[in-house]
């Protein structure tokens, strides 16, 4: 027997994208209204892998809950984590050192090259092309090699301590680091010729998608998928933590605010971040990587926010303490969640084929949608 | 006008087709580069801080540094460690504190090296064992102590 046409009163037909469809890289669920092949509308349905992530922070110390945000976007965990603890220390006015300042922001940037190229080949494949996958995944494995060599882990590694790091950097860290970036700015160049200057990709891209600087700002858009469109939010700019107002970088801005757009800003962010690491790999300072915390550590009564950058946007950590063991209260402003709302914005009056197109170049992760 | 578009426009198009090409065929004729590693065959060599399990470091005299103090415990998030204790009866006759079992589940551990940062003995560490699969889920719970060992003498 033929399953019934899900048909609207107006004679549009709905279908279900996921939860378990390949484009929308994770259990993320969407209910198209289309008429004809046109998009009406877009109904995201969340919840398919929340794992209560913000109360389960609720019981576990301030030591303990950092390991968690690993598992909220799991391509810049270590950005996470970093932000995590940037909110204890600001609640218990650690001094960080130098050098633990130096091998966050380093790795940071590593996160932040790994997920962009894992996001490459991702959004390269989902408009149909297959190679660029292999190629992002050879120099993210790079990445995941110094990674494991220094944090333990490739993925999830917990690196961050309120204080500063956990261990210290693996002596072959430097070289090891310093070689990849050769290597990478070999190959960035190959990039560009497979997929930038791509005729289909171009098309597929251009024009697609486009939201306007006023919208993404309403619809509280960060990270490439805003600077796309022209809104200076680069956290790492506006409010500096850690080192980054020590270094130089510039702000990638495009004012197209389409699919190519985004594209772009994320192709030049993956040089600004072999910028910032090449100014700060020969210069990590002697000292500790660790400051001399409590052996329990009480947040003081009140109330503690602090924003970072994370590869897909702003990533906020509110955190409200009573002054106990653990956080009264914990929300993370995930920069997901926003990007995702805006999709219905971008895609409507589109063609279905290209919300595959807008869905990759928003870069989206389910698990830090819905936490 | 429409005309001269559309010819350059096909042109632009097939030279960023061709350039594609010409990396697509580099990489067809320079093949040396494997970046796969046949699993099963080569077992990859872990890295040394690699995080794959707790386990209990144990001397040649089967003495471990374990006090039971259980800060491990304490610092764990997902209660992953339980360390159960007795009384052990020294020769001057005093009892003496000792753990009996050390009990680690690794079904339920996150794996984030909070147990290890925690101990003032180190007498934990991390493992670089990294196949973990069981067809019986109770052989992933663990007693770390290996059978009749005891607290290194020098350890308090």
């Amino acid at each position: 027997m033929l399953e019934e046409i899900a048909v609207n009163d107006t004679g549009d037909l709905i279908i279900n994208v996921g939860p378990q469809h390949p484009s929308t890289h994770g259990v993320l669920h969407l209910i198209i209204t289309l008429n004809g092949e046109t998009i009406k509308n877009i109904d995201p349905n969340l919840g398919y892998i929340h794992r209560s992530i913000e109360k389960m922070c609720e019981s576990l110390s301030y030591r303990q809950f950092i390991y968690v945000t690993s598992r909220m976007d799991y391509l810049s965990s270590h950005i996470n984590n970093h932000a995590c603890a940037l909110t204890v220390e600001k609640g218990l006015q650690i001094e960080v050192p130098e050098r633990a300042q130096y091998i966050r922001v380093i790795m940071d940037e590593l996160t932040r090259l790994a997920s962009h190229q894992l996001w490459w080949g991702a959004a390269a494949m989902d408009v149909g092309a297959l190679t660029p996958f292999f190629h992002a995944f050879r120099e993210r494995e790079m990445i995941n090699e110094i990674m494991e060599e220094t944090c333990g882990a490739r993925l999830t590694m917990n690196y961050n301590v309120p204080g500063g790091v956990m261990a210290d950097i693996h002596p072959d860290f430097q070289r090891k680091t310093k070689a990849f970036l050769a290597f990478f700015k070999d190959k960035l160049p190959e990039y560009d010729e497979l997929v930038t200057g791509n005729i289909i990709f171009q098309n597929r891209m251009k024009d697609i998608g486009i939201i306007s600087k006023e919208d993404a700002i309403s619809y509280g858009c960060s990270g490439p998928t805003a600077r796309a469109s022209g809104v200076s939010c680069d956290i790492r700019k506006t409010h500096p933590y850690s080192i980054y107002d020590k270094v130089q970088f510039d702000e990638v801005l495009e004012t197209t605010g389409d699919s190519f757009g985004r594209y772009l800003v994320r192709m030049q962010e993956m040089r600004q971040s072999i910028h910032i690491i090449e100014q700060l790999i020969d210069n990590i300072p002697e000292g500790d990587f660790q400051a001399k915390t409590k052996a329990v550590l009480k947040l003081p009564k009140g109330e503690f926010y602090t924003r970072v950058e994370t590869a897909r946007g702003e990533l906020g950590v509110y955190i409200v303490s009573e002054g106990g063991l653990t956080p009264y209260r914990i929300k993370f402003r995930s920069p997901g969640f926003s990007n995702l709302s805006a999709l219905n914005h971008m895609a409507k009056g589109q063609k279905i084929g290209d919300m595959v197109a807008i869905m990759a170049t928003l870069d989206l992760v389910i698990p830090d949608i819905d936490r | 006008m429409f005309i001269t578009q559309y010819i350059k426009e096909v042109f632009t198009g097939v030279k960023s087709l061709l350039i594609g090409m010409r990396r697509t065929g580099y990489y067809f004729t320079h093949h040396k580069e494997i970046i796969t590693q046949q699993y099963p065959n080569e077992i990859p060599v872990m890295a040394e801080r690699f995080k794959g399990e707790v386990i209990m470091l144990h001397d040649q005299n089967n003495e471990h540094a374990c006090t039971g103090c259980t800060a491990c415990e304490l610092a764990c998030p997902n209660a992953t460690i339980k360390i159960v204790t007795k009384f052990d009866i020294t020769p001057e006759g005093k009892k003496k504190k000792a753990i009996d079992k050390f009990v680690y589940h690794l079904e339920l551990c996150t794996l984030c090296n909070l147990c290890i940062e925690a101990c003032p003995t180190g007498a934990i560490k991390m493992g670089q064992n990294f196949e973990h699969s069981v067809f019986n889920r109770a052989e992933l719970t663990k007693v770390l102590n290996k059978p009749g060992s005891k607290v290194r003498d020098d350890v308090e």
